[in-house]
């Protein structure tokens, strides 16, 4: 891959002011489980170079998934230029090395297919033991990568990254009810996989979904499970603090640097350096060394985080978090968003609701006016609280409201912070008040 | 192309898929163009094409799958190796795949205005257009515009004999207008598509000015208290709806797997009134969702789902259809060469009824009109999705515009809860579907206006 990304740059150069070539060659391994037994084993090998050019002043792109045809792919980018937006970049000039991010394990690039269905197998079994009725979904996946970038100014970085990733769906069918519940869990090392932590989860929920319980169209008091949190507050939040949005002034935080927002004991970061965390990388995908950016402090806004092209625009620095797919220019996106926790307890958070609702799982909160800091989702998977004590599922049952009131005043912030899916960190979050709308 | 002209294709195909030592083998070769421009605020921030070439084997040995995909496609034997020797680690009961056609055939795509043709600077200058009609139309905040398109050419093979080449173009385009006053945020937009014709994109100058002008209007917009209400559902949403809540859960390997929904979703059973029909299918011509061959090469179809109110079909792969003996539908479908085929949807909809929109407004006392989404989302019996527009229904007439409108439901109430079906069917082109890790895929929805009882909204 080095030779061939060599190539193009060297093509590319003699008639580009600038150019970049980033190269990732990915092995993906999916063992799928359906209906509680083996369902399918996938082998997935992709590869492709994505070129991005500067020629007077404007930005080309082309990619290609074929090796053999560096002229095809200069090409591409040369002619995409002629009509491409002004550049804004600050050309990276680092060579990045990794950290010690331990982002590669070779206990997980051997992982063999057997060992694979085994761990698959082992969880749905336990969550079996548990009812006749339950059907277990399951994926075990592995990964490796190699991404490499190069530029005509000197920048350059490559870095190896395995991950394996467990999920688990747990389905039960009563009558015309369905339920549904799923966990997950990943991680660059196969030592750190809880594959024991995502059974015993899905266990617990089952045995609280057992009873079904009323619930009334109400504000009523809310807690959100961090799977919760991540499903139905998160995407608002992460779109109004994406540095393309808040230059465009499409997000209600544009121009509001410093104010406070949020409830004093709301922060939140993104850290692109967790080490051993799938979303962790040395540097992102143009070549700017990762970092942790304070995004909310204490209730107020800190920071955006950037790509080089939005931060050129905007006269300021990239945050290192130019992400970016094979077919497609970077773009501001997040590594790890990481809410901080804060002090209360769960028990203490319910024990302190006489009537109320606990949200695990919500589906379709994304679709509204993300922009706007709308949310209002199906509660998928939630729990009536009375008294302090769950004591049943709600069906038939939304929650909705505005993020940016939601998380103005917090009854509580959750003591532990969790990692969903490998993806986010979140503690528990308490909302007094929130719009319940049931049947 | 590469695989232009590339006669001895079929030969390496061929040869890869002799002695084998599987129950059935198939091996498909991609290649695809794509070409996508954005633009945000009154900036053009990308222009980009793509070349990708690649390919797949999937193989089955007793019952079990072996699937595997890759770009170099020198080596078809090794691929074919490995995908077989995955199928053997997979114990399964074994199947007889639903019998499909030996077929021998070669498809070309062909468009009106065709995107091939026609020049990125044309492209952009054209989206540029709309891009800036936004800003002319009302105070906006900012805007986006995506176009993409894409050309695709597949050469499938499998060891019954069938040997397919088929073209397959499409064309996505987006414009959002987004509105802000003070901390408030509002959006809408217009989502088009085809099967690579530029001209869909002729002549939308009404539409998107009404875009930006709706994105202001919403700011002042009320919000409704959450609650169950009687709505009339547009033909967009209600394509949404019909897509979401009830195409998912006629897809038979969902179906197959669970008994207990095997039993819900038994055929026969009765889901709404007499004059609900529903219908999907790829060989419903001229939308996003048609073509010739599924990616299993079974000529394309078209399937009741509900005739009359009651459950007559359900969207089949060759293994489902074969497992549950019942005719096989040709809706196997990858997204690209890195997946395997899963049963979707292509073409879906509810066939028009007699009831006229004035009629159906007139009919009722307090209610909701809910139009077009942003998206929705179902998990078997539950389906939620967004309006992007909304009004109050007061004693039989639109008034006040509604924000924040979001619906959810069960599917089967809700379909029992279809008062009247609107004799106005119009289809949706834009967006596409998700399933698993396989989005967005070209689908088509279409459904006449349709009244609907207690249908939960969710307040904001």
């Amino acid at each position: 891959m080095q030779d061939i990304a060599e190539q193009v740059l060297a093509l590319a150069s003699r008639s580009a002011t600038w150019a970049e070539v980033y190269a990732a060659r990915e092995e993906e391994t999916p063992v799928s489980f359906k209906a509680n037994r083996l369902h399918s084993i996938e082998t997935r090998e992709a590869r492709g170079l994505a070129l991005r050019v500067v020629v007077e002043g404007r930005i080309g792109f082309a990619s290609s998934s074929q090796l053999d045809e560096p002229e095809l792919l200069v090409r591409d980018a040369l002619a995409t230029a002629r009509f491409g937006p002004a550049s804004a970049l600050a050309y990276p000039t680092q060579q990045v090395q990794d950290p010690g991010l331990g982002l590669y394990d070779q206990r997980i690039a051997d992982l063999s297919a057997d060992t694979m269905v085994q761990i698959g197998q082992q969880m749905i079994d336990r969550v079996r033991a548990h009812g006749e009725d339950i059907l277990c979904d399951a994926d075990v996946r592995k990964s490796t990568g190699t991404v490499l970038l190069l530029n005509s100014s000197g920048g350059q970085g490559t870095y190896c990254q395995t991950v394996v990733w467990l999920g688990l769906n747990a389905n039960r069918v009563r009558g015309t009810d369905i339920l549904d519940i799923w966990e997950e869990d990943a991680s660059c090392h196969l030592a750190a996989i809880d594959a024991e932590g995502v059974v015993r989860t899905v266990l617990e929920k089952l045995d609280l979904a057992e009873e079904i319980a009323p619930i009334r169209t109400a504000s009523l008091p809310v807690i959100f499970t961090p799977k919760g949190v991540y499903m139905t507050l998160l995407a608002p939040l992460q779109a109004a603090l994406n540095g393309k949005l808040v230059l465009q002034g499409a997000s209600p935080l544009a121009g509001r640097l410093g104010e406070r927002v949020f409830d004093p004991g709301f922060s939140v970061f993104d850290d692109g350096r967790v080490p051993g965390q799938p979303t962790s990388a040395p540097m992102d995908g143009e070549g700017v060394p990762t970092r942790r950016t304070a995004l909310v402090q204490e209730g107020s806004v800190s920071a955006f985080y950037y790509d080089l092209q939005t931060a050129g625009l905007a006269g300021t620095e990239s945050t290192g978090n130019g992400q970016r797919g094979l077919t497609s220019l970077p773009s501001p996106a997040t590594h790890a968003l990481r809410i901080v926790p804060g002090t209360a307890s769960y028990e203490a958070m319910l024990s302190d609701i006489s009537e109320g609702l606990l949200v695990d799982q919500t589906m379709g909160a994304w679709a509204g006016n993300v922009l706007g800091g709308q949310f209002s989702g199906n509660v998928h998977l939630g729990f009536r609280i009375e008294k302090g004590r769950l004591v049943g599922r709600v069906k038939d049952t939304m929650v909705a409201g505005n993020v940016f009131e939601a998380l103005a005043h917090l009854a509580g912030i959750g003591d532990r912070a969790h990692w969903v899916g490998g993806r986010a960190e979140i503690p528990y979050l308490y909302i007094p008040s929130l719009a319940v709308s049931a049947r | 192309m590469a695989l232009e002209g590339k006669h001895g294709m079929r030969d390496l195909l061929q040869d890869a898929l002799r002695g084998h030592r599987a129950d059935y083998v198939e091996i498909r070769i991609e290649e695809a163009e794509t070409t996508a421009i954005r633009f945000r605020g009154r900036e053009l921030e990308e222009v980009g094409r793509s070349r990708s070439l690649g390919g797949n084997v999937r193989a089955l040995v007793r019952g079990g799958w072996g699937f595997a995909s890759f770009n170099d496609v020198r080596d078809l034997r090794r691929y074919v190796e490995m995908a077989v020797h995955q199928a053997r680690l997979v114990p399964r009961e074994p199947v007889t795949l639903a019998p499909a056609p030996v077929v021998e055939d070669v498809v070309r795509a062909s468009a009106r205005k065709d995107v091939r043709g026609i020049s990125v600077d044309d492209k952009v200058a054209l989206l540029k257009e709309y891009n800036e009609l936004l800003w002319a139309s009302a105070p906006l905040q900012t805007t986006a515009a995506r176009y993409n398109d894409l050309f695709r050419r597949s050469i499938f093979a499998n060891s019954e004999g069938t040997y397919t080449e088929q073209e397959v173009l499409d064309l996505s385009a987006v414009l959002v207008a987004v509105a802000r006053k003070d901390s408030e945020v509002e959006q809408a937009f217009l989502s088009v598509g085809s099967q690579g014709d530029l001209s869909v994109l002729d002549g939308r100058q009404a539409e998107v000015e009404a875009v930006a002008r709706r994105a202001v209007e919403l700011l002042s917009a009320s919000r409704i208290k959450g609650g169950s209400y009687t709505v009339i559902v547009d033909p967009r949403l209600a394509g949404v709806f019909v897509h979401e809540a009830f195409g998912h859960l006629s897809e038979a390997d969902h179906v197959y797997e669970n008994p207990r929904l095997r039993e819900l979703m038994v055929l026969g059973r009765r889901f709404g009134g007499p004059p609900l029909n529903i219908v999907d299918g790829a060989a419903v011509p001229g939308h996003r969702g048609s073509y010739a061959y599924d990616s299993e090469g079974m000529p394309a179809q078209r399937t009741y789902l509900i005739r009359e109110g009651v459950l007559v079909g359900r969207l089949h792969s060759r293994e489902t259809a074969g497992r549950m003996g019942e005719p096989p539908s040709a809706n196997a479908r990858s997204i690209s060469y890195r997946f395997p085929p899963i049963v979707r949807m292509t073409n879906t909809y509810i066939e028009p009824g007699d009831t006229t929109f004035e009629q159906m407004l007139a009919s009722i006392d307090d209610g909701v009109y809910v139009k077009d989404s942003f998206g929705g989302q179902t998990s078997m019996e539950m389906f939620t999705f967004s309006a992007a527009e909304a009004f109050r229904i007061r004693r039989g007439r639109l008034e006040e515009p509604l924000r924040g409108v979001n619906l959810s439901g069960n599917v089967f109430q809700t379909l029992a809860n279809i008062e009247a079906i609107g004799n106005d069917l119009q289809w949706s082109e834009g967006g596409g579907c998700g399933k698993g890790e396989q989005a967005p895929l070209p689908v088509a929805m279409g459904s006449p206006h349709l009244l609907i009882r207690d249908v939960v909204i969710g307040g904001g």
